[in-house]
């Protein structure tokens, strides 16, 4: 089963990259608000059990996908 | 007593960068300084306290350290410290441990988001450490650093107990943060003062054709307590 994860910064976390990118949308003439980066991790599974899959990933970003102290995750199952 | 060389392993990954200059600089301060592989399970006998060197383990892929810390040289490094064993990461080494959770906050991109390649003046809060010893209490030092990921952080309830606890030993000098750490911090102890990290590279200041001597200072007092402890081997 493939699962998408979604890595941010938490909110509050200075986030340089996300600034140099609403930088440039404004450069670009785009009215845009804060703009922030993450990072995405496409990761298969070697499970069909949802429940299974997802207990699997949350470890996995508990361990090292994500820095809890300083960023949040999403995890996003495919639909079967 | 002084001419006992204590053994302080340098550790080094696939793309540790500043082993060897680690390791001179210790050879130089009295230590005996073998390299040792990040796949080896255990650190060397007699092992008085260990090094983990600048660079880019892993390329910086995901974060930082983020995968080094599953080395199995991070086990033997882990129940080294769980005894009392000093370590001591530079640079990568610093994100290495903070990753590992061995010491507090998280390193993240330079607020400028440029690399930061140059000499900073940096301050002594504290002299009663095994890293600090040679140094005189606000003592300024310079010593260069070089990191792209140099922007230490903790959140407000954190960073309080820190400061409380006397855990933030080196700071840069009022106007001098090259990185946008919070409270200008460079370098942070653990709570049992036997873990220490900084960013800044005191391998790359031994000695005053490198610019600085005060690198000295820091690796210099790791060899004293390094050698006060061979007296009470952890």
């Amino acid at each position: 089963m493939r699962a998408t994860v979604l890595v941010r910064p938490k909110p509050g976390i200075l986030d340089p990259q996300g600034q140099a990118v609403e930088s440039s949308l404004r450069h670009l003439g785009f009215e845009v608000g804060e703009a922030r980066v993450g990072r995405l991790v496409d990761v298969d599974v070697a499970t069909d059990d949802r429940a299974e899959a997802l207990a699997q990933i949350e470890r996995m970003c508990e361990q090292l996908l994500a820095n809890p102290l300083i960023e949040s995750y999403e995890i996003e199952l495919e639909h079967a | 007593m002084s001419d006992l060389r204590p053994v302080i392993p340098v550790v080094v990954w696939p793309g540790s960068n500043d082993d060897r200059d680690a390791q001179l600089a210790l050879q130089r301060l009295g230590a005996d300084s073998p390299r040792v592989w990040h796949t080896d399970d255990d650190l060397p006998p007699d092992t008085a306290a260990v090094v983990l060197p600048g660079g880019f383990s892993y390329g910086d892929y995901l974060r930082c350290g983020a995968i080094a810390r599953f080395s199995p040289i991070l086990r033997a490094i882990e129940a080294f410290a769980a005894r009392g064993g000093l370590v001591l990461g530079i640079c990568n080494g610093f994100q290495i441990l903070t990753e590992a959770g061995l010491l507090p906050g998280a390193l993240r991109p330079n607020q400028s988001l440029s690399f930061v390649c140059r000499d900073v003046r940096l301050r002594i809060e504290r002299t009663d450490t095994p890293f600090t010893s040679r140094c005189r209490e606000g003592q300024e030092l310079t010593i260069p650093v070089k990191h792209g990921d140099g922007c230490w952080f903790a959140d407000h309830e954190l960073l309080a107990h820190l400061e409380s606890s006397g855990q933030l030993v080196l700071r840069y000098a009022p106007g001098g943060n090259p990185n946008g750490a919070v409270a200008d911090v460079a370098g942070v102890l653990n709570a049992d003062a036997n873990v220490f990290g900084l960013m800044p590279h005191p391998e790359h200041a031994v000695d005053p054709l490198l610019g600085s001597p005060d690198g000295a200072l820091i690796l210099g007092s790791l060899v004293d307590a390094a050698r006060l402890s061979l007296a009470a081997p952890v």
